[in-house]
């Protein structure tokens, strides 16, 4: 997460924006090109025309990576309590309550168990749409079942982030997720599986500070945002403003923080090479 | 101690110590020891009112506390012959965080801690304690040297956050951070935790994983700052008590969810009051931490710290 300064953190509006519309045609935020469902879904949820990746959620990112009707979802069980009962403006429960209604999802985060190109892997992707992608507990708790189950089944596990970091509302326990899912990730190393960790628009804070940056092999979607800090914290404390594509998946290539910067449309194939080489050695 | 620096809160306590000074000033011509001893009485009463009662901001405040004993004066006072290690072996030495060899009653270790500075030529070198990439990663060179040579290690927690920079960022503050935590889940040497002032966020974190995660009893640790938190949630600088509320910060709080495993207790009023007795109880503290842990055996070591951050969080399964 932005450990100082970040306003935008709750404004839903901008979320809901940004996030995929259902309806049949869809405008690109960047180009503005009218781009038809079809041909949007063909092209992995990107613009045909400027390559623009449109932010989208578990059940998306399922459909672009994972085998048609292979794909078993777990965990979905896993809800997120109110340990610290936290109020701010509003009620941590009334924010809870009113994400599952407004998303349909579990939480930030949807794991389970599927194929790519025929290989079997252990999979989490997080939703930007619930609470910013916050990790609380159950970010934590399900990301280290679904690790568990890629060591128990000798699979590589798979993991896509998208997050503004840890959930507040869960303080201490929110960064102890951080340990959690980091303490698991050096038992899977040990066990020799691989992990590959994608990162899309935006990793930042405790997830990028822990599980998304440890993954044998990473891999950043075209332009996301990837930092530690947010962006506006960093302006304020240097006092300046930011070099055009600073944090951004090019940017840390070049600065040899992530393996590769890929395609979303490319992105099955290649998680299905790597994977073929890095398993070659277990059967 | 005299203190330079007076909490809102410690106001009272203040008054009432200056009017004894003045009264003993005046006790040698005039009988006034009664009167004198009366107050002294009513000054006890009162700190231990004060202090019981404090709020989670108040408490922030003291471990905020600039005469509060920092990572160096612990190394000085606790261990001895220390020798400082410096440098990632990459890029640069980080004096935000301070690493190397000391004894601690006979028992040779490897300490690191975050590093404040005390005034603004000091902060400017330690960069107010907000460590730099290179910092974790010196931390990560020496978790393996203590590993290499079978030494305990001992971490003492103390940072407004890792720091939010350009160059932080090009040299990867994310990633420095991430490896640490995840080295520290295999490192098959005792670790011990002492969070001694401020535990913020990832920036505590990145040297914060241990069989034993003790805090001090003023200190607070959290996944963001009060002001912070403030900003964000109630999108103004002036919620930070009400933040600090909500947070569940403080050092109670947070053994009731398992976060950390004992509190170690200050001084009546906060480390800075009596920092001779703070050293002593911190040499005792964690001498029998060490002595329990240093019986396992490194497998269980790594098992056991594990299981324990495996354990954290609360959710719910319907």
């Amino acid at each position: 997460m932005a450990w100082f300064l970040r306003k935008n953190r709750n404004i839903t509006t901008e979320q809901q924006l940004r996030e995929m519309p259902d309806g049949l045609w869809t405008k690109c935020p960047e180009c503005a090109t009218i781009i038809y469902r079809k041909e949007l879904e063909e092209n992995a949820y990107t613009c045909p025309k400027c390559d623009s990746h449109f932010r989208i959620g578990s059940s998306k990112y399922v459909d672009v990576l994972i085998d048609h009707g292979t794909w078993v979802e777990t965990d979905r069980q896993v809800r997120s309590a109110d340990p610290l009962e936290f109020i701010d403006t509003r009620p941590y429960k009334a924010r809870l309550k009113e994400a599952y209604s407004r998303t349909d999802l579990p939480d930030a985060v949807t794991t389970g168990t599927g194929a790519v190109h025929g290989v079997p892997i252990a999979f989490g992707c997080m939703n930007f749409g619930f609470i910013g992608g916050s990790m609380g507990s159950v970010v934590g708790e399900k990301f280290v079942r679904a690790g568990r189950r890629a060591l128990d089944q000798k699979m590589p596990f798979v993991f896509i982030s998208a997050s503004g970091g840890a959930r507040m509302q869960e303080a201490a326990l929110s960064l102890m997720q951080m340990a959690k899912t980091s303490a698991f990730l050096s038992e899977l190393g040990e066990a020799g599986l691989p992990y590959i960790s994608i990162l899309t628009d935006p990793t930042t804070g405790g997830v990028s500070a822990s599980y998304a940056m440890l993954g044998d092999v990473i891999i950043a979607e075209p332009k996301a945002l990837i930092g530690f800090a947010g962006p506006r914290v960093i302006e304020q404390t240097i006092r300046r403003k930011l070099p055009e594509g600073f944090q951004r998946s090019e940017f840390l290539l070049e600065h040899g923080f992530v393996d590769l910067v890929t395609h979303r449309k490319e992105l099955k194939k290649q998680i299905a090479t790597l994977l073929t080489h890095l398993m070659s050695g277990k059967s | 101690m005299a203190s330079t620096t007076t909490l809102e809160f410690e106001k009272p306590i203040v008054e009432l110590e200056s009017k004894i000074e003045e009264m003993k000033a005046l006790a040698d011509t005039l009988d006034i020891q009664p009167q004198i001893d009366d107050l002294e009485r009513q000054i006890e009463i009162l700190r231990s009112e004060i202090y019981r009662n404090l709020t989670r901001w108040q408490r922030v405040q003291i471990a905020r506390h600039p005469d509060r004993p920092y990572t160096l004066d612990y190394i000085t006072h606790c261990f001895t012959d220390f020798i400082e290690l410096h440098g990632d072996r990459a890029y640069r030495d980080d004096p935000a965080i301070v690493a190397g060899l000391a004894t601690l009653n006979g028992r040779h270790v490897m300490v690191v801690g975050h590093q404040k500075g005390r005034d603004t030529k000091s902060n400017l070198y330690r960069n107010f304690g907000m460590p730099n990439p290179e910092g974790y990663r010196k931390a990560y060179r020496l978790f393996e040297t203590a590993e290499k040579f079978g030494l305990p290690v001992i971490c003492l927690l103390d940072t407004p956050g890792a720091f939010p920079g350009l160059e932080a960022e090009e040299r990867g503050q994310a990633e420095a951070i991430a490896r640490n935590l995840k080295l520290m889940s295999q490192l098959k040497t005792p670790i011990v935790i002492v969070v001694i002032g401020e535990g913020a966020s990832g920036g505590a974190l990145g040297i914060g994983i241990g069989n034993r995660v003790l805090m001090l009893e003023n200190a607070w640790y959290s996944v963001i700052a009060p002001e912070s938190c403030s900003s964000i949630l109630w999108r103004s600088w002036d919620y930070k008590e009400q933040a600090a509320e909500a947070l569940r910060l403080g050092a109670t709080d947070l053994i009731k969810v398992k976060v950390i495993d004992r509190i170690v207790p200050e001084p009546v009023g906060g480390a800075h009051r009596d920092p001779v007795a703070m050293f002593q109880t911190m040499v005792e503290t964690l001498t029998e931490e060490l002595d329990a842990l240093c019986k396992l055996s490194g497998e269980t070591l790594v098992k056991e710290r594990r299981a324990k951050f495996y354990d954290m969080g609360v959710w719910t399964e319907a």
